[in-house]
């Protein structure tokens, strides 16, 4: 199915996609009682600072990531990303290390567990880097910077 | 047991990622291309999640405590500060530029390995800046 006008967009696989992130954070909520924030959680893993829960945790949720991927990826039999190169990666590393600690919190903390319960900080925060990403995009698109291969 | 729940609740975010598409810094940069080729999946995969997680929230109420653990951690803070607006632009221009975030980062480290371990370390080290700008060790 395709959104007229939006060729390329993908609404279902998002709607799915979406639910299943939700069921995530919702069992990460109702039965450990913590936010399912990565870079908190990714933050505690690594042994800086970031999320409350015990550390074992906190690695068994940073590394059930890339396996839930892992399943995705083989039955989709493939997939093809486009990534950028490695110095705007590490720029880009640096900047969401440092930003997301800063801001206490990233797309999934901010974004999607604080929005669903309404929290003026999470609706700030999510308003105020979508605002920056779309602005950086648009300079970078301006300046002729194309990043992804 | 609790582990096993924060195992399930990763595998299950990293499936729900890389089948919205979130893997894929093109979705993401395409999301965030609001004056361009706009894509909007990235505002499905939002609204999926959120109206399942709003729906859990609504549980937590009416729950003596979380499964196995004795009481809800839910962050208590409302005030704006700087630090919460300046972290979130740092954020947004490094999302803006690679079109990863942090789940995404380390879930792709089994789709594109190379590209997403130079994400995942220098995010990595980016924490550790923070931490040693704010003097912890």
């Amino acid at each position: 199915m395709t959104i007229p006008g939006f060729p390329d967009a993908a609404p279902v696989d998002g709607l799915i996609g979406g639910a299943l992130i939700g069921v995530a954070a919702a069992i990460m909520l109702l039965a450990l009682g913590r936010i399912a924030g990565v870079s908190g959680i990714a933050a505690k893993a690594a042994g800086l600072g970031g999320s409350g829960m015990d550390r074992i945790g906190a690695w068994a949720f940073v590394i059930g990531l890339p396996l839930g991927a892992l399943a995705v990826m083989l039955a989709k039999g493939g997939l093809e990303p486009g990534f950028a190169g490695p110095v705007p990666l590490i720029a880009a590393g640096l900047l969401v290390g440092f930003g997301t600690r800063l801001g206490s919190g990233c797309t999934s903390g901010h974004g999607v567990c604080g929005i669903s319960r309404l929290s003026g900080r999470s609706i700030v925060a999510t308003i105020t880097f979508m605002a920056a990403g779309i602005a950086t995009v648009a300079a970078m698109n301006a300046l002729g910077w194309e990043v992804l291969r | 047991m609790k582990t096993l729940f924060s195992l399930i609740s990763g595998v299950l975010f990293g499936a729900g990622l890389t089948v919205g598409g979130m893997t894929d810094p093109v979705r993401v940069r395409g999301f965030l291309d609001l004056f361009g080729d706009w894509d909007p999946t990235l505002a499905f995969v939002m609204g999926g999640a959120l109206v399942v997680m709003a729906i859990a929230w609504r549980v937590v109420p009416g729950m003596a405590r979380p499964v196995f653990e004795d009481k809800f951690h839910v962050p208590t803070r409302n005030e704006l500060t700087p630090g919460l607006i300046g972290g979130a632009v740092l954020f947004g221009v490094g999302w803006g530029i690679a079109g990863l975030c942090p789940g995404p980062g380390i879930a792709a480290l089994v789709i594109e390995p190379a590209g997403a371990a130079i994400f995942v370390v220098s995010m990595l080290a980016g924490m550790a800046l923070l931490r040693l700008v704010e003097g912890k060790n």
